[in-house]
């Protein structure tokens, strides 16, 4: 018998086609969880359009579309659009898209659909590159990674996009990041989503890459803990792109070095290169506490 | 040892050629099987002082290659599948600004996102017709890795020649096998430059006004001369215009410079059609198996040769009429449901002696797919 508030019927089965330790597939699991059966997924090019594997051993139990790469963010409204017509408000349309095709390629249809603000919740999980395709840096790939597209000493030397900024700058009703090493954080992100209907809810959910970011397969959920505790990947919510809440303070911080320095994509950084990234997180940080503190009492409980 | 002979993929022996014939930016975007493509781009290009990007998508690809060649740099872009479906739009762009570029796409199946990691060779009528409007491209193809690195040269030297974008058509064979290339020694490949205008730095430089034998001097944008560039109908200063006259000789010159000019464009490769009366029509990977075919009937006393195309439009009819003309029977072998079969038979007489042997399930077509096309074409049944 589990003892947990946490949904425990599960709408992935195991089976899938990910890479050990695949930070996603975790992602898909809790989301699910929370998400429930009344759930159509729409997933664009991206490793979970492998993941979910062949019929008859397909580990997603929800209704899939797999779309273009550029295009969950349209294909998602399509959905939506018939959904209402036919007087169903109970299912959840749900985008479910990697960084590439949110960052990047799918960027302009997700923008336009977000400013439509239409119905359904778009979730990015993000690896921070093209994974799929073998390890091509893409927007959100963080400065100072080395991938097979920024080798050598011409590792990407530019920050990683600011999605969850660029999405609260539309005004959506629900911004957020969470974490895999945060399941209940996560969770519940994913409830407070699907309970928001009626405008457009964006998740942006941190998820570790073994085979992309070479490290050992045992340390995915670690490395995503490091993330938060050093405060490279904040957790936080944004409501009605004005409201901050953040909901894990990481008091004290570790330093970042300790997060980067696990990870193979990091292992060129010099001392002074730890320092760049060091204060391009406290300024994010700093930045992130004072948007807070702008918020009202209620929105920071 | 020899530092030129190399063990590499295709995508690779590309990448080598485009840079012997002078590249100097390539923007690209991941998709498979095009990939590795960007991925030594990525480590070669800044080794040499040039420039890599990687874009956000494909449309972006290419309109930053019209955007560099402009300017004054050779430069290209790789892709497959739907990544050549976004592409269409700068690629008629291109046509019509008449700017030099090289777009690779490295066929894989569809249509949609089809077969990612298969072969395909379904892509040659979109290559064609992709673009809307009246048109005429360049396409080229290869099917081993030494032609790869002469048909890139080609096609940077066919954008050069005419101001025009050259679709250079791999497929995922192609693209991921691994053979022997041997890096030609400088100038053993003839490389076309840039054609600068001589028009001085003031004067009126007319960017679409041809020359007598029909070629177009190009002015690096924004250097000498101040000029206009635009999608829309234009006349020779590129200033638009929709007066009846300039619009058609517009249309007139874009298509005409190609189709004129196919005798000059065309490359091709024949084995054993001197006494042939089985004639087998092939390009890229397919043309490998169709050779092995015509190797291994003819040590049998069959009359078979081989066709190999390696420029696929313009289509050259002409070549394809004599090279036929005594053939009873012309396989063409594609992967595909047939896009060049249809052209063979609009080229030859009796097109009722053209078949196709084809595969379009994502397996590699195999010599003994053909030889049964073969057998029943002789009534002898598989």
């Amino acid at each position: 018998m589990i003892h947990s508030p946490l949904p425990q019927t599960d709408y992935m089965a195991s089976g899938h086609v990910g890479c050990p330790g695949c930070g996603a597939t975790v992602a898909m699991k809790f989301a699910l969880r929370a998400l429930g059966e009344k759930t159509m997924l729409v997933i664009p090019a991206c490793c979970w359009a492998i993941i979910a594997g062949s019929h008859p051993q397909t580990s997603l139990k929800v209704p899939v579309l797999h779309t273009a790469f550029a295009t969950a963010g349209a294909a998602a409204s399509g959905l939506r659009a018939a959904l209402d017509m036919r007087g169903d408000t109970e299912t959840t349309v749900v985008a479910w898209a990697g960084d590439g095709g949110t960052f990047d390629i799918g960027f302009q249809a997700l923008s336009g659909a977000v400013e439509r603000n239409e119905d359904f919740i778009y979730v990015c999980y993000d690896n921070e590159a093209y994974m799929n395709t073998g390890v091509q840096r893409s927007s959100s790939t963080p400065f100072g990674t080395r991938t097979t597209t920024t080798p050598g000493t011409n590792w990407k030397h530019t920050r990683k996009k600011n999605i969850v900024e660029a999405f609260a700058a539309h005004r959506i009703p629900y911004a957020a990041t969470a974490s895999i090493a945060y399941p209940e954080d996560m969770i519940r992100k994913f409830q407070r989503a699907r309970e928001l209907k009626g405008g457009s809810r964006f998740l942006h959910v941190y998820a570790t890459c073994p085979t992309g970011w070479r490290v050992p397969s045992d340390q995915c959920i670690k490395i995503a803990r490091l993330a938060v505790k050093t405060r490279a990947f904040p957790l936080y919510e944004v409501t009605d792109g004005v409201r901050y809440t953040l909901n894990h303070d990481a008091e004290p911080p570790l330093p970042v070095r300790d997060y980067l320095s696990v990870q193979g994509r990091f292992k060129h950084l010099t001392d002074d290169d730890y320092g760049e990234i060091q204060a391009m997180v406290d300024e994010d940080w700093e930045l992130l506490k004072r948007k807070v503190a702008l918020a009202p009492e209620e929105a920071r409980a | 040892m020899n530092d030129n002979i190399k063990f590499v993929q295709g995508n690779e022996a590309c990448v080598e050629a485009a840079l012997y014939a002078g590249l100097e930016f390539y923007a690209g975007y991941p998709i498979t099987p095009s990939t590795e493509i960007a991925e030594h781009m990525a480590v070669r290009l800044p080794k040499l002082g040039r420039r890599f990007i990687q874009m956000e998508d494909e449309i972006s690809s290419i309109c930053a290659i019209v955007g560099a060649s402009l300017t004054g740099h050779k430069a290209m872009t790789a892709t497959s599948g739907p990544g050549f479906s976004l592409m269409q739009e700068g690629l008629g762009y291109a046509i019509m600004a008449e700017i030099p570029c090289v777009i690779v796409n490295v066929m894989r199946g569809g249509p949609s996102t089809g077969l990612p990691t298969s072969p395909s060779q379904s892509d040659v009528y979109q290559a064609r017709w992709g673009v809307h409007g009246d048109h005429a491209i360049i396409a080229l193809t290869a099917s081993n890795h030494q032609d790869v690195f002469e048909m890139t040269v080609h096609a940077f030297n066919m954008a050069e020649t005419y101001r025009t974008p050259v679709i250079l058509l791999l497929d995922e064979v192609i693209g991921h096998m691994r053979e022997r290339l041997e890096i030609p020694g400088p100038e053993a490949i003839p490389v076309v430059d840039r054609l600068r205008t001589s028009v001085r730095a003031g004067i009126d430089y007319h960017p679409y006004l041809p020359r007598e034998d029909g070629r177009l001097p190009m002015s690096d944008f924004g250097s000498e001369h101040r000029y206009n560039v635009t999608g829309l109908a234009h006349d020779m200063w590129g200033f638009p215009s929709s007066n009846p006259g300039v619009v058609h000789g517009l249309l007139r010159h874009l298509t005409d410079k190609i189709k004129n000019n196919v005798g000059n464009i065309t490359r091709h490769k024949e084995y054993y059609l001197e006494d042939a009366r089985t004639v087998l029509i092939s390009y890229g990977s397919s043309a490998r198996s169709a050779l092995h075919v015509v190797e291994h009937q003819r040590a049998r006393g069959e009359r078979l040769g081989l066709l190999e195309l390696q420029s696929l439009w313009p289509f050259p009819y002409g070549l394809v009429e004599e090279k036929c003309a005594y053939a009873r029977n012309i396989i063409v072998v594609e992967m595909n449901m047939g896009q060049i079969t249809r052209a063979v038979k609009r080229a030859v007489k009796d097109p009722e002696r053209v078949v196709l042997a084809n595969r379009i399930d994502g397996v590699f077509i195999t010599p003994t797919d053909i030889k049964n096309i073969l057998r029943l074409i002789q009534g002898k049944g598989v």
